[in-house]
C-alpha cells in the first residue's frame, strides 16, 4: 500500500465535494475490493472516501412491490434479512454465497455494484430483477449501469445511495463457483415478474454481465425448464481461462438456466 | 499403555501456544535496530540485466543501502549449490549452473532477484524497490519442460547444452525390453504429473544480525533443517565458518519439503546485515512465496506395463521429463531419480524396470522436494498403469493387484530398493470392506437414477521413508550423511531435556518425542521438554522431511534415552549399595532385583548431580548423553486408498463420496497425530488432483500467482475420511516406526483419479482435473459408451 490520505465524511454532499477536491480520490464501502488492491499496489488513490460515516446509506426496506437495500448494506445482512428471505428469496441465497463469512462480513452491495466485477454476484441479480440503481444525482435501470469489464454509468463523484430490487413472483440464482476465487465462474439469475422474465448471466461473459434475450422470450411464455432445454448460448464472447474454455461456460449457462428456473421461487 | 506413553492419543503439547497466538515465528522476533529489506525481482522470465542504477532509490527517505548482484559478487559470496550428485548415461556429472542469491548478469525466471533494498521500514524499502531501475535485454524464454531441451529452445545456463543437466536411468534396459517383446498385453500412459506450489501458511521469512565484536553472524529462518542451512552457507557460500555462524529456525509454520532449501533470500540477510552493521529482517510476503518458494512435481512421463497371458506383471519401462526450473535448488536432482525411480515397483513383483529420466532447466521457480518428493509421481504412474491395465484386460482392479503383490519378505526390487516388511493384501483388504466395495455397484445405479456417474479407485501405494542410511544415499551421490542426532539432558529434579536434530514444523515432536521419554522413564510429560532448531543448542541434526523424524530422530533418542538408563542404573546402584547389574528400572523406579529395595527416578537424578554417594574415580557426575543413530535401511510405510467419487454429467463437478486409507506405519506413537498427518496428506493429495496447479504462460510469467486462481483445497472439498491401519513393525529402527508424514499426498492422487477416469469412462482426465476438464471428458466419455 502507498501512503494516502483518509476522511470520512458524514454526509453524501460532503463526500462529493472531496471526491471532487482531489482528482485522485476513491470511495471506501467494504474495501473487500479495493483494500486488497491497494495491498498490491494495483490502486494507489491519494484519497480514500470512507463512506461508513454517512447515516442513511445502510439497510433494507421491503414492501409488496420493492425491496430496497441502502448501497452500504453488508453481504451478511442481506443474506439474513427475514424480509429479504420473504420477498426476495433469491437475492438472501445470492448474498449467502458470495465469498467467505469475512468478506461477506464487511463487502457492501453498493461497492459490489459499483464496482462491476466480471464474476460477480450482485451484478447478475440487478439485471436479472432490472433494478433501479439510486444515486445522488439520478435514478439508473440496471439495463444501463453496466458497462463492460468494471465499467459502469456512475461519473466521478457519483454515490450509489441505494438499489431498488422489483420484488418478482418467481426468481432463482444458481452459481457455480470458480474453484480458486469461489466468485462466479458461471452465475445465472432468472426472474418471472409482470413485464416478462429476465435471464442473467454474471461470470461467463467477455464484457461482463448480460442478458440471454432468447431465454427470457421462451420463459415469458413457460417458465419452466424444459422451455429453454434446446437453448443453446454460443461460445463467441464467452471468457476463456485456465478455469473454464469458452464452451464450457457456455454450457453452464444452460445447465444453471435451468437448474434456476426449476428452483425459483 | 500409560496415558502419555507410546501409542496414546495425548493431545499436541504445542498447540495451546499455536492456538492462542503465541507461538514465536520468525517473523514474530524483532531485533533492536533492524531494518526491513525488500527485493527487486525480475519481470521477466529470461533476459541479460544490462544495467541496474540504484541511485535515486538510494537517496529515498530511509533508504540504508541498495545492494546489487554486483556487490555481492564484489564480496565473493559464493552462490547456492544442489547437494545431491547425479550422473548422466554417460558417465558425465549432472551439469549444474551457477546460483547466485542476486542476478548480476542474467535473469532466469520471474522473481529472480535483481537488487535489494534495505530500509528503516519495510514501506520505505518497498517504495525504494520502485525506485531501482533495471535495464534488460529480454531473451525469448521456455517453461514446458517437454519443450526445454529441443532444437533452438532457449540457452538457460551455458554450462547445460540444450538445457539438459542430466539424463539418467536406473534398472536394466535389456531385460525390461525382452519383457515387452514378449508380453501378451501391454498398458500405454502418457501422464503429466502438475506442479505445484507449496503454499505453507507461513510464508518464509529471515533475519540476520551481526555481532561485530565476536565477528560472529546469527540467522534465524524459517528452515526444516537449520544445521543443514548453516552447512551450506557455511561451506559453500563461504559466507562465515561454521562455528561463528548460528542458525536458529523458532516455530515453523509448515514446510512440505519447502523449507528444506537453502534461499537466496537468507543468504542475502546474512550479507547485507554484515555489511550495514544492523539486523536485517525479510519476510516474503504471499505473491514472493508463489514466485521463489521452490515448486513440486512437474514431471512429463510416458509409461508402460508388461503383463503375461496370466496377468502378471512382467516389466515396466518409463521415461520421465523432470523440470527443475531455472536454478538447482538444494536438493532438486534426488527427486525425479532416487526418489522417484526406485519406486516404480509399487507394491509389485515386478521382474524387470528401466528408467530413463531427463532433467531439465526451464525459465520457471526452481522445483525440489515437496511433500512425498519423487515417491507421489512414482505411485502416480505405476497406479494408473495398474488400474487402466485391469480396465483393458476386463479384470477388477483389486485383483489384479493381489496378484501381482510383493508377497515375501525381504524383497528385492529391480530399482534398489529392499523392502524390509509389509502385508500389502491386508491392507487392500480391510480397505475394501471399509468402503463395501461389494455393494459399489448398487450405489453406482443409485447416482445414475440420479443423473450423476460415479466411480471407485484404488492406490495401493508404498513409499520409501525415514531416508536412509547414509552409506547407501552417499553411494546414491548425496552430499550429505542422513543419520539423526539426540541428547538427553536430565536435570537434578529430574526433569528432562531432549535436543534433537529433527526440526518440527506442524509435526507435534513437542508431544510425541516427549511421549517416547515419558514411557521409557516413567516421568510425567509435562517434565520432558523438546530443545529442537538452533545449532547453538542442538550440536547437528540433519533436520525433518522424508517421514524421517519418527523413524530416525526417535530412534537416535531411544539410543541415547539407552545409554541414560545404563548410567542411572549405576547411580542408583551406587545409592542402594548394589551393583548397578542387579539394578531393574521400570515405570520411574530403579530395584535391586530380587529384594524390596527401590529409589525413585528424581532421587536418582539428584544424586546423579550431588554426587555424594560415589566417588569421581567410579563414576562421572551427571546425566546427560548423546547419540548418533544411522538406521540400517530406509523404511517401507505401504497401504491402500480408495476413492469413490460421484460426478455431476452436466457441470463436471466431481463430489468426493467415499474415502478410505489403510496404512501401515509400522509401530505408532500417537494415533490422533498419525491420523492428523493422514488427513492433511490427502487433502494435499486431493488438492493436486482435483484443484492445484501451477501455470506459467509461454512469456514465463505465473499465470497462477495468487489465491484467486490458484486453488488450494479447503474442508469443503473433502468428505470426512475413513483412516485405519494395519501393522507390520519395521524391523530396521528399534521403535518398529515406518513414518507417516507424506503418505496421504503420495497415495490420494492416484486413487482419485482412477475414481474420476472409472465414473466418466475415459483415461484422458489430466491434474487438476477441475470441472471444466472432468466435463469435458465426460463428453468423451459419453461419446465412446455411444460409439
Ligand atoms: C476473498 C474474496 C472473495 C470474494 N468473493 C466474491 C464472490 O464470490 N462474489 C462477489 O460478488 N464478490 C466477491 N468478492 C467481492 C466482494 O463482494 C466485495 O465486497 C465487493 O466486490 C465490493 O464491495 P465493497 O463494499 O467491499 O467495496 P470496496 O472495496 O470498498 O469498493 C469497491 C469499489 O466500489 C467503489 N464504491 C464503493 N461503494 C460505492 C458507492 N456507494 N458508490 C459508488 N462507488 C462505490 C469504490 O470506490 C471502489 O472503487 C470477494 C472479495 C474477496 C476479498
Amino acid at each position: 500500500m502507498y501512503a494516502f490520505t483518509y476522511e470520512r465524511p458524514k454526509n453524501v454532499d460532503d463526500a462529493v465535494k472531496l471526491l471532487k477536491k482531489a482528482d485522485d480520490a476513491k470511495l471506501l464501502a467494504g474495501g473487500q475490493t479495493l483494500l486488497p488492491a491497494m495491498k498490491l499496489r494495483l490502486a494507489s488513490p491519494g484519497t480514500i472516501v470512507d463512506l461508513s460515516g454517512i447515516k442513511g446509506l445502510s439497510g433494507i426496506k421491503a414492501s409488496s412491490k420493492a425491496v430496497v437495500i441502502g448501497a452500504l448494506t453488508k453481504h451478511v445482512e442481506v443474506m439474513n434479512s427475514a424480509e429479504v428471505q420473504k420477498s426476495l428469496p433469491a437475492l438472501a441465497h445470492l448474498a449467502s454465497v458470495i465469498g467467505d463469512p469475512a468478506v461477506r462480513n464487511r463487502g457492501t452491495i453498493g461497492g459490489s455494484l459499483a464496482n462491476n466485477d466480471p464474476s460477480a454476484d450482485y451484478p447478475a441479480a440487478a439485471l436479472g430483477l432490472g433494478a433501479t440503481i439510486k444515486t445522488n444525482k439520478r435514478e439508473i435501470e440496471a439495463d444501463k449501469f453496466f458497462k463492460g469489464l468494471f465499467e459502469t454509468a456512475l461519473g466521478a463523484d457519483e454515490i450509489i445511495e441505494s438499489v431498488s430490487f422489483p420484488v418478482p413472483e418467481k426468481a432463482g440464482y444458481e452459481k457455480f463457483r470458480n474453484p480458486a476465487s469461489r466468485f462466479a465462474l458461471v452465475g445465472v439469475f432468472v426472474s418471472k415478474g409482470k413485464d416478462g422474465a429476465r435471464v442473467a448471466v454474471t461470470g461467463a461473459g467477455e464484457s461482463g454481465v448480460f442478458r440471454v434475450k432468447e431465454m427470457e422470450a421462451a420463459l415469458g411464455k413457460d417458465f419452466s425448464a424444459k422451455a429453454i432445454e434446446g437453448i443453446k448460448v454460443p461460445a463467441k464472447g464467452m471468457i476463456a481461462d485456465l478455469h473454464g474454455t469458452a464452451e464450457y461456460r457456455a454450457h453452464l449457462i444452460g445447465v444453471l438456466a435451468r437448474r434456476a428456473v426449476a428452483a425459483a421461487k | 499403555m500409560s496415558a502419555t506413553g507410546i501409542g496414546a492419543a495425548v493431545r499436541r503439547k504445542e498447540d495451546q501456544r499455536f492456538i492462542t497466538g503465541s507461538g514465536n515465528y520468525t517473523s514474530d522476533i524483532t531485533r533492536p535496530g533492524e531494518v526491513r529489506a525488500y527485493f527487486v525481482r525480475s519481470p521477466h522470465a529470461h533476459a541479460t540485466i544490462k544495467k541496474v542504477n540504484t541511485k535515486a532509490a538510494e537517496k529515498m527517505p530511509g533508504v540504508v543501502a541498495v545492494l546489487t548482484g554486483a556487490d555481492l559478487a564484489n564480496d565473493k559470496i559464493g552462490g547456492l549449490i544442489c547437494g545431491w550428485a547425479i550422473t548422466s548415461k554417460d558417465g558425465t556429472p549432472m551439469k549444474m549452473g551457477a546460483h547466485p542469491a542476486v542476478a548480476a548478469d542474467k535473469v532466469r525466471c520471474v522473481g529472480d532477484a535483481v537488487a535489494v533494498v534495505l530500509a528503516e521500514t519495510l514501506r520505505q524499502a518497498r517504495d525504494a524497490a520502485e525506485a531501482v531501475e533495471v535495464d534488460y535485454g529480454v531473451l525469448p524464454s521456455v517453461v514446458d519442460p517437454a519443450k526445454a531441451a529441443a532444437k533452438g529452445a532457449p540457452q538457460i545456463h551455458d554450462v547445460a547444452p540444450n538445457n539438459m543437466i542430466y539424463d539418467w536411468h536406473l534398472g536394466d534396459k535389456a531385460a525390461t525390453d525382452a519383457a515387452f517383446a514378449s508380453a501378451k498385453h501391454v498398458t500405454k500412459l502418457d501422464i503429466i504429473n502438475n506442479r505445484l506450489v507449496p503454499n505453507a501458511m507461513e510464508p518464509r521469512a529471515a533475519i540476520a544480525e551481526y555481532d561485530q565484536g565476536n565477528d560472529a553472524l546469527t540467522l534465524w529462518n524459517t528452515s526444516q533443517n537449520p544445521h543443514v542451512a548453516r552447512l551450506v552457507i557455511s561451506a559453500f557460500v563461504g559466507m562465515a565458518p561454521e562455528h561463528k555462524l548460528r542458525v536458529i529456525a523458532p516455530d515453523v509454520g509448515g514446510g512440505f519439503g519447502s523449507k528444506i532449501f537453502i534461499y537466496p533470500e537468507e543468504v542475502v540477510a546474512l550479507w547485507a546485515a554484515r555489511r550495514v552493521k544492523r539486523p536485517v529482517k525479510w519476510v516474503s510476503d504471499r505473491s514472493e512465496a508463489f514466485l521463489t518458494d521452490a515448486h513440486g512435481r512437474d514431471h512429463v512421463t510416458k509409461a508402460e506395463l508388461a503383463l503375461d497371458a496370466n496377468h502378471k506383471i512382467t516389466g515396466l519401462r518409463v521415461h520421465t521429463i523432470a523440470n527443475i526450473g531455472a536454478y538447482m535448488s538444494t536438493f532438486s536432482s534426488s527427486v525425479p531419480t532416487y526418489l522417484y525411480a526406485t519406486l516404480l515397483s509399487g507394491q509389485y513383483a515386478i521382474p524387470a524396470i528401466y528408467a530413463e529420466v531427463d532433467a531439465v532447466y526451464t525459465n520457471t521457480a526452481p522445483v525440489d522436494a515437496y511433500r512425498g518428493a519423487g515417491r507421489p509421481e512414482a505411485t502416480f504412474v505405476v497406479e494408473r498403469l495398474v488400474e487402466v491395465a485391469a480396465r483393458e484386460l476386463g479384470v477388477d482392479p483389486a485383483e489384479l493387484r493381489r496378484k501381482n503383490f510383493v508377497k515375501s519378505f525381504p524383497h528385492q526390487t529391480p530399482v534398489i530398493m529392499a523392502y524390509d516388511a509389509g502385508d500389502y493384501d491386508a491392507s487392500l483388504t480391510k480397505a475394501m470392506n471399509m468402503i463395501d466395495y461389494k455393494n459399489f455397484g448398487q450405489r453406482k445405479a443409485a447416482s445414475e437414477k440420479n443423473g450423476k456417474l460415479r466411480g471407485i479407485g484404488f492406490s495401493t501405494y508404498i513409499e520409501a521413508c525415514g531416508i536412509a542410511p547414509s552409506q547407501a544415499v552417499g553411494s546414491l551421490g548425496a552430499g550429505v550423511g542422513l543419520w539423526e542426532s539426540a541428547e538427553v539432558r536430565v536435570n537434578p529434579t529430574g526433569s528432562v531435556e531432549i535436543l534433537t536434530g529433527s526440526h518440527s514444523h506442524g509435526q507435534g515432536h513437542e508431544t510425541t518425542f516427549a511421549q517416547l521419554v515419558s514411557d521409557r522413564l516413567g516421568v510425567p510429560i509435562e517434565t520432558v521438554s523438546i530443545v529442537h532448531g538452533d545449532t547453538d543448542k542442538v550440536q547437528f541434526g540433519m533436520g525433518t522431511y522424508g517421514s524421517r523424524s519418527g523413524a530416525v530422530g526417535m530412534s537416535a533418542i531411544v539410543k541415547a534415552l539407552d545409554k541414560i538408563e545404563a548410567k542411572a542404573k549405576k547411580v542408583a546402584g551406587y545409592m542402594m549399595e548394589a551393583s548397578g547389574d542387579d539394578i531393574e528400572f521400570k515405570d520411574g523406579k530403579f530395584t535391586v532385583k530380587g529384594t524390596d529395595k527401590s529409589v525413585g527416578w528424581g532421587d536418582v537424578t539428584l544424586n546423579a548431580y550431588i554426587a555424594h554417594k560415589f566417588t569421581g574415580g567410579q563414576l562421572e557426575p551427571g546425566l546427560k548423553e548423546g547419540a548418533f543413530y544411522d538406521p540400517t535401511n530406509f523404511t517401507f510405510p505401504a497401504g491402500c486408498h480408495i476413492a469413490e467419487v460421484e460426478i455431476d454429467p452436466e457441470t463436471g463437478k466431481t463430489t468426493i463420496a467415499n474415502w478410505v486409507a489403510v496404512d501401515d506405519f509400522g509401530n505408532i506413537i500417537n494415533p490422533m497425530i498419525v491420523e492428523g498427518q493422514v488427513h492433511g496428506g490427502i487433502a494435499q493429495g486431493v488438492g493436486q488432483a482435483l484443484l492445484e496447479g501451477a501455470h506459467y504462460n509461454s512469456d514465463g510469467q505465473l499465470v497462477t500467482g495468487s489465491f484467486m486462481d490458484y486453488a488450494m483445497p479447503r474442508a469443503a472439498d473433502l468428505p470426512s475420511f475413513k483412516v485405519d491401519t494395519t501393522l507390520t513393525p519395521c524391523p530396521s529402527n528399534p521403535l518398529g516406526i515406518k513414518g507417516c508424514g507424506e503418505a496421504g499426498a503420495i497415495a490420494s492422487p492416484a486413487a482419485l483419479i482412477n475414481a474420476i477416469t472409472n465414473a466418466v469412462g475415459h483415461e484422458n482426465v489430466p491434474m487438476p482435473a477441475t470441472p471444466s476438464t472432468v466435463w469435458k471428458a465426460a463428453q468423451g466419455g459419453m461419446k465412446k459408451a455411444a460409439e
